[in-house]
């Protein structure tokens, strides 16, 4: 089964709600990246785990500078206040808990705040590229999902147990997809947002942990 | 003191097969893709390369190059496949990774930071929180089995650690965008990366230099590596390449 959910830029939007004016934010490589389209008029500073913080919008051809470029390996601007470091000052601030907020892709997710996203058996090999990922999660203030409720056939990516390597054991705090807004809690996996159309019902068919229907759940609202 | 070598082949005479080197960069950013040129033209063999971010996958025809001379023994990295596993499958490192005739052991990012700065201070290990809970707490994470060896951990207030050794390199390659001919040098934006912390941990750290100027033409507080960690420099002109990964 597959439901028509929202598109990967809405998904991004939805989560660029949840981060606060004063916020420090790191944004994984995929959707979270994204966000980063999302953050006009907002009070809150990127950072960029190669040695940037106040990471400017991307460059395109004739403004790029190839010495300039963000996490994804895309060129991008400076802004007024930008500021560099190497990659030992990056991940002292990155472990020693100075970001407010981290979003993350993810390849599969529980309800008890695991996830696994940086290597896929199905590549041929059962390691892969970890990046600044673990380091990220390790030190979060607060950690977010932003991933595809199904994979492209279908099958559940929120998940009873996960049995792709894991990134995270522990640190989700929301998960944000094409169709849900869901919560981490002691209690289990708390439904808040459908998107619109479908059904508590519809989304709970798509995924394998018993969801916890919020009592104001409500359509994904941007 | 002169550091400064004409001459690439020279700066790296007496690098020899089985030399362990930390390569600089993040994707294409502050990589010495000239030295690694210069590496490719000496065709040394059995080496092992520790990076930081993936330079290799920022420098994908000069990794292609290594692989087809047969030169690479093993890569450390946090990134070191292509981010696309389509791409990846066509590439001759990832296959040779599958096959297991190249090595790739894989360390999150800040822990590499952590492993080299230590290296650089005198430090054996540090204890980190980065990858408990997954298989990084467990074992070293390597495509070759039998080199998964496992990892201590330990409690501090009530969360734990993992111990992760120090990382010395025989030699750092690393790319700075200015540097005077005593070997203080200043790098640009985010090539700065992992440049500074692989030049302090290296035994010797060879510094690939865009602009080549006097003492003082630096100003002491702008130097970003101070030249004591830096053993020899090579004037080498701005070359423009792509700024993607596959």
């Amino acid at each position: 089964m597959r439901f028509e959910g929202i598109p990967r830029e809405m998904i991004a939007l939805r989560v660029s709600k949840e981060i606060k004016d004063g916020d420090y934010v790191n944004l994984g490589i995929g959707i979270p990246t994204l966000i980063s389209n999302w953050t006009e008029g907002k009070d809150i500073i990127l950072q960029a785990e190669i040695g940037m913080l106040k990471n400017g919008p991307i460059a395109d051809e004739s403004q790029m500078n190839q010495d300039l470029i963000n996490a994804s390996c895309q060129p991008v601007l400076e802004l007024p206040g930008t500021v560099y470091f190497d990659i030992l000052e990056s991940f002292s601030m990155i472990r020693g808990g100075r970001m407010d907020v981290v979003v993350m892709g993810a390849l599969q997710a529980n309800g008890r705040g695991d996830y696994a996203g940086w290597a896929n058996p199905e590549r041929g090999l059962d390691i892969g590229n970890v990046g600044g990922s673990m380091d990220l999660c390790a030190g979060a203030k607060k950690l977010f999902l932003a991933m595809e409720h199904t994979s492209k056939d279908g099958k559940a990516k929120i998940v009873n147990e996960i049995s792709f390597p894991l990134t995270a054991s522990g640190k989700v705090n929301m998960i944000f997809t094409d169709l849900a807004v869901m919560e981490i809690t002691p209690k289990g996996l708390l439904l808040k947002e459908v998107a619109p159309g479908l059904t508590a019902t519809n989304v709970q068919s798509v995924t394998e942990p018993k969801l916890i229907i919020s009592p104001d759940l409500k359509e994904i609202e941007f | 003191m002169n550091k400064v070598y004409e001459k690439m082949e020279e700066a790296i005479a007496d690098v020899n097969d089985s030399a362990t080197i930390a390569i600089a960069g993040f994707f294409a950013c502050g990589v010495p893709r000239l030295l690694l040129r210069a590496l490719i033209a000496k065709k040394v063999k059995n080496l092992t390369l520790t990076c930081g971010c993936g330079p290799l996958v920022g420098a994908s025809d000069e990794l292609r190059q290594l692989v087809l001379n047969n030169q690479l023994k093993k890569v450390i990295d946090s990134y070191g496949l292509f981010r696309s596993a389509t791409k990846g499958r066509q590439d001759p490192f990832e296959q040779a990774v599958r096959k297991g005739e190249i090595e790739l052991e894989v360390v999150p990012m800040g822990t590499l930071a952590e492993r080299y700065r230590a290296a650089a201070a005198g430090v054996p290990a540090v204890y980190l929180p980065t990858g408990v809970g997954s298989m990084m707490e467990k074992m070293v994470v390597t495509n070759i089995v039998k080199h998964r060896t496992p990892k201590e951990t330990r409690e501090f207030n009530g969360k734990k650690y993992i111990l992760e050794y120090a990382l010395q390199p025989d030699f750092a390659f690393v790319h700075a965008f200015k540097g005077d001919t005593e070997g203080n040098l200043r790098y640009s934006k985010t090539a700065r990366n992992f440049n500074p912390v692989m030049a302090a941990a290296a035994k010797c750290t060879i510094a690939e230099v865009e602009n080549v100027v006097e003492p003082g033409q630096i100003d002491g507080d702008d130097v970003h590596t101070p030249g004591l960690y830096v053993k020899r420099i090579v004037p080498v002109p701005r070359i423009s390449f792509a700024v993607t990964i596959d």
